[in-house]
């Protein structure tokens, strides 16, 4: 049963990922022109004579002068064999350019969902249980200012203060002299240190967001009379308060991580900018911008897939988790 | 000796800072093995009580005077006071569960969809009685093979929402009385629950008093369940006690004018032709109707005719590529009535039975597999089920619903003035002005102020929302309404209060009703004729004397027996009910049931409009008593 549930949302990422990929395409390619277009017009802003000849032997060698629906067949097939294409700007293959990025990227991610359940966990639960106190109020408070202030702002601030009073510069993930070298324990420790800074910053709404929907989840579960029964049992309200509401609003937890990924990716790309961070974010967002088609199409792929699997990640454990997910529809009964 | 005796107990509750005092010195006494009913309207603080009792009482709740004392059999010497122990303190929480087991009215939210009934009824049992997982297994066991599990194995390892709800409350009770607990609170145990069903749970629950010893509190508003239940009655009507005393005097010389008045109040089987319910309280009084409705000839053509109505669900699980095991479901099986101008056709059935599916097929809400629907009005005969698009819109008006929960049907975003305006808006009646003055007069046929009508839903209470629920049904002149269980979520009361506004509503107006209800009793006051449902088909159709006074099926049959009569002399025989529930049909005749080839059943006529669903070759005059 389970086997055959996993299998079939292993199935429906296909076409997930298909109608993903053609909507990449078209979006990237909506604007005027190509990339070949705009370096040349470039080009002649800037006085050069532009090579008419060379920049239509490029546009033939990337296969422009093709229908885009072929172009976009050859785009597909490259991405099944791992070969994400190549970037103009950059004249190198794009998994040259994103690679180290994409782990940095990856790992902010990481880090930011963990910091948003670890902060958002305890933090809803008090909430909750102790509605309309001192406490929850405060805390409601602090939340909608997460909610409010946007990232970048954020991150002016912290860099501002972190100047102020401390007097360091807390811009970048690694420190200079590690940058382009390999992976290394001084490195890795290096990449902890300033870790924690985009972290927060790029966590805060997403933390407010789940305490809010944790804290509402829970208090609707609190009145609800499994826990009375659970209660009338003789529990301890510790334990039945584990045991049974607080097990129920894990489900919107788990299914969340889906939701969370684009967000905190889209949020990350942002915030990268102001802190100069050496993730994919200002990569993606120039490539956006001299539509540099391989390399912005290929790089939204693979943020899209990181997104599908986190949903079916949540999926797998939304079934093991509810019995209800996992059994009914069966047709014993 | 009394298990528990609570004397003059006061309980306050404080809301946004306001005092308000719900119990207000209430005594009573439950004898050890009795059982001892709390009588009440909700709102009474019957269901308080029984919180406090068990130390639940919500936050803003609390005891502010007066003793709860608890004197366990097992140690008679002692006796607790629960209103002064610690609420969430060592000694109430070894009391709770252990000692005063307690069942309540939802058994679905009761029970916690995410664990399975054996990991529940095992915690209850480990925290007071610990012991090695394997025998706490073995009683467990035991347990649901009392409560009627057929497979106790199987079912300990199931989940909550695989079970039927007469089960689910069996496993509730499992759960209640593994510690074997000196006393049972039972918060209105059946009233989620079908008739037979009710029928099946009461008598479990006095077998197991019997085998176990304990008390029963059992607080319920229903006085038949009261009648074939309890040894003491105790009325309590805001908080006071009206009377209380053994369950004989009660009944047969009821002194207080409310505990009468309530007896007046529940429609019952032997109401005279044209006996009205007295509602406790007399609603507002409504205008006079200026002329009573043409009473409609009876040879006319039936105002909505329905044919071989056919609708089945496909349900199982479903392989990627649409293989696996599906099983299809069969809700509406070959469903023909009629229902004549003017009258008012009951539809009676246990849930599940497909009687609400019919009632969204002649909506329109959902579709029919096969089978058709006319509307003939006199002046043109419409195919209900053919119509589309504008012409569809055009007849909705025709046939308006009342629902059965009037908290949900009811926007809360919306006064009740845009409520009741809606559907004049939708099919353009008349101007802004003329709308108002019909939503005011609206507002008046259902005896209801119009100053209200700036209010929002929630500051009404459900019989009034039910009211304006009633006016918005009426907004569009309707000719046939259709009142899904318009009733079943209110109090007796308030249920007299409304079942008379439909009765003179229909009276002035020549309204013609199709009357959804699983309560004999509320469909024996309101309709002319009765159709009994069951497994999806009309097994029985009567007109209402001839349905109570002889009915044939032994479907009917059974739900009759099963309704608890507010009459001493006139008690349940609990053991009539069939194990399975009514609506199987291996406990039926021969004749009735259906054989190797399903079409081979049909509608025997017995004369006098009633008919039967049986064999062909059945003996007609061997059925009639």
């Amino acid at each position: 049963m389970l086997i055959r549930y996993i299998l079939k949302r292993i199935l429906i990422m296909i076409p997930t990922l298909v109608v993903t990929s053609a909507l990449i395409f078209t979006v990237i390619n909506l604007p005027e022109g190509d990339y070949f277009e705009t370096l040349a017009a470039e080009m002649q802003a800037q006085g050069e004579k532009a090579d008419m000849s060379r920049i239509e032997f490029l546009k033939q060698e990337y296969g422009f002068d093709r229908p885009p629906v072929e172009r976009y067949f050859w785009w597909v097939a490259g991405l099944l064999q791992g070969d994400m294409g190549y970037s103009f700007e950059y004249q190198r293959p794009v998994r040259e350019i994103v690679g180290d990025r994409l782990l940095l990227t990856m790992i902010v991610s990481f880090a930011t969902i963990v910091f948003t359940w670890i902060v958002a966990f305890p933090i809803g639960i008090y909430s909750a249980t102790h509605q309309y106190s001192w406490g929850d109020y405060g805390l409601t408070f602090l939340g909608l200012i997460g909610l409010a202030v946007p990232h970048f702002l954020l991150a002016l601030v912290f860099m501002y203060f972190a100047n102020i009073w401390f007097g360091i510069s807390i811009g970048g993930l690694v420190d200079p002299q590690y940058l382009n070298q390999p992976m290394s324990w001084a490195k890795f420790r290096s990449l902890l240190e300033h870790l924690w800074i985009p972290v927060i910053i790029i966590g805060a709404g997403g933390t407010a967001g789940m305490i809010r929907a944790l804290r509402a989840n829970l208090l609707d579960e609190l009145q609800k009379q499994y826990y009375v029964t659970a209660r009338a049992k003789g529990l301890p309200p510790g334990k039945a308060l584990r045991k049974y509401p607080l097990r129920m609003s894990l489900n919107f937890f788990i299914s969340d991580i889906g939701d969370i990924l684009p967000s905190i990716v889209s949020g990350a790309e942002v915030v990268a900018i102001v802190l100069s961070l050496q993730t994919t974010g200002p990569l993606l967002i120039r490539a956006l911008q001299s539509q540099d088609m391989y390399l912005a199409g290929s790089f939204l792929m693979f943020l899209s897939f990181l997104t599908v699997i986190g949903v079916l990640i949540s999926d797998i454990a939304l079934a093991l988790l509810d019995p209800r997910i996992r059994l009914q529809g069966a047709a014993t009964k | 000796m009394d298990i528990l005796r609570i004397s003059d107990l006061r309980i306050g509750f404080t809301v946004h800072g306001l005092a308000r005092e719900v119990v207000k010195g209430v005594s009573l006494r439950v004898p050890a093995g009795k059982t001892v009913a709390l009588v009440g309207e909700s709102g009474s603080g019957k269901s308080v009580i029984s919180q406090a009792i068990m130390g639940l009482l919500p936050r803003a709740g609390a005891v502010t005077d007066g003793e709860i004392l608890f004197r366990d059999p097992l140690s008679p010497r002692s006796v607790v006071d629960i209103a002064a122990l610690p609420p969430e303190g060592e000694g109430i929480r070894e009391l709770r569960g252990g000692r005063i087991g307690m069942i309540f009215q939802e058994p679905m939210s009761s029970l916690s969809p995410v664990h399975t009934i054996g990991n529940q009824i095992e915690e209850a049992l480990l925290l007071h009685r610990p012991m090695p997982k394997a025998s706490a297994r073995g009683l467990i066991e035991a347990m649901l093979k009392r409560v009627g599990f057929k497979n106790p194995q199987r079912a300990f390892d199931m989940y909550a929402f695989e079970l039927s709800g007469g089960l689910r409350q069996r496993a509730m009770l499992a759960m209640a009385l593994i510690c074997q607990p000196a006393l049972l609170i039972a918060d209105e145990p059946t009233t989620a629950l079908d008739v037979t069903i009710q029928a099946q749970v009461l008598d479990l629950m006095r077998e197991l008093q019997a085998e176990m010893g304990m008390a029963i509190l059992l607080i319920t508003h229903d006085l038949g369940v009261v009648a074939n239940m309890a040894d003491e009655v105790v009325v309590i009507f805001h908080g006071e006690i009206m009377e209380r005393g053994p369950v004989e005097d009660i009944f047969r010389h009821p002194r207080h004018p409310y505990l009468k008045a309530l007896l007046n109040a529940s429609p019952h089987f032997d109401m005279q032709e044209g006996e009205r319910l007295v509602a406790l309280r007399e609603a507002r009084p409504r205008p006079v109707a200026t002329a009573p409705a043409p009473k409609p000839t009876a040879d006319a053509a039936p105002l909505l005719a329905v044919r071989n109505l056919q609708k089945t669900y496909v349900t199982g699980s479903r392989g990627f590529f649409g293989k696996g095991s599906l099983t299809t479901i069969k809700a509406v099986d070959n469903v023909s009535f009629d229902i004549r101008r003017g009258e008012c056709l009951g539809l009676v059935g246990e849930s599940g039975c497909g009687k609400t599916t019919v009632s969204k097929i002649i909506m329109r809400a959902i579709t029919a597999n096969a089978g058709e629907v006319i509307f003939d009005d006199g002046r043109e005969r419409v195919d209900v089920l053919g119509l589309e698009g504008e012409a569809l819109r055009a007849f909705r008006p025709r046939i308006q619903m009342i629902f059965q929960d009037p908290v949900s049907s009811l926007s809360p975003r919306m006064t009740v003035m845009n409520i009741l305006r809606e559907p004049l808006t939708i099919h353009d009646r008349g101007e802004t002005a003329e709308q108002t003055d019909r939503v005011k007069a609206l507002m008046q046929d259902v005896g209801l102020d119009t100053r209200f009508l700036n209010r929002y839903p929630h500051s009404f209470s459900g019989g009034q929302r039910q009211r304006i629920g009633i006016a918005r049904a009426l907004a569009l002149d309707p000719d046939l309404i259709i009142c899904d269980e318009p009733v079943s979520a209110l109090d007796v009361s308030v249920q007299a209060q409304i079942l008379n506004l439909l009765k003179d509503l229909q009276a002035e107006r020549g309204l013609t009703f199709l009357f959804i209800s699983h309560n004999l009793a509320v469909v024996n006051y309101m309709a002319d004729r009765i159709a009994v449902m069951a497994n999806g088909r009309i097994v029985e159709l009567a007109p209402r004397h001839t349905l109570f006074t002889r009915p044939v099926h032994p479907y009917t049959k059974a739900l009759l027996r099963s309704v608890p009569f507010a009459d001493l002399d006139r008690k349940l025989d609990f053991k009539l009910a069939a194990p399975g529930g009514a609506s199987d049909d291996s406990h039926w005749g021969e004749a009735f049931r259906t054989g190797q080839d399903a079409s081979a059943l049909t509608h025997l006529p017995l004369g006098d409009g009633h008919y039967v669903l049986a064999r062909p070759n059945a003996d007609v005059r061997e059925m009639v008593p």
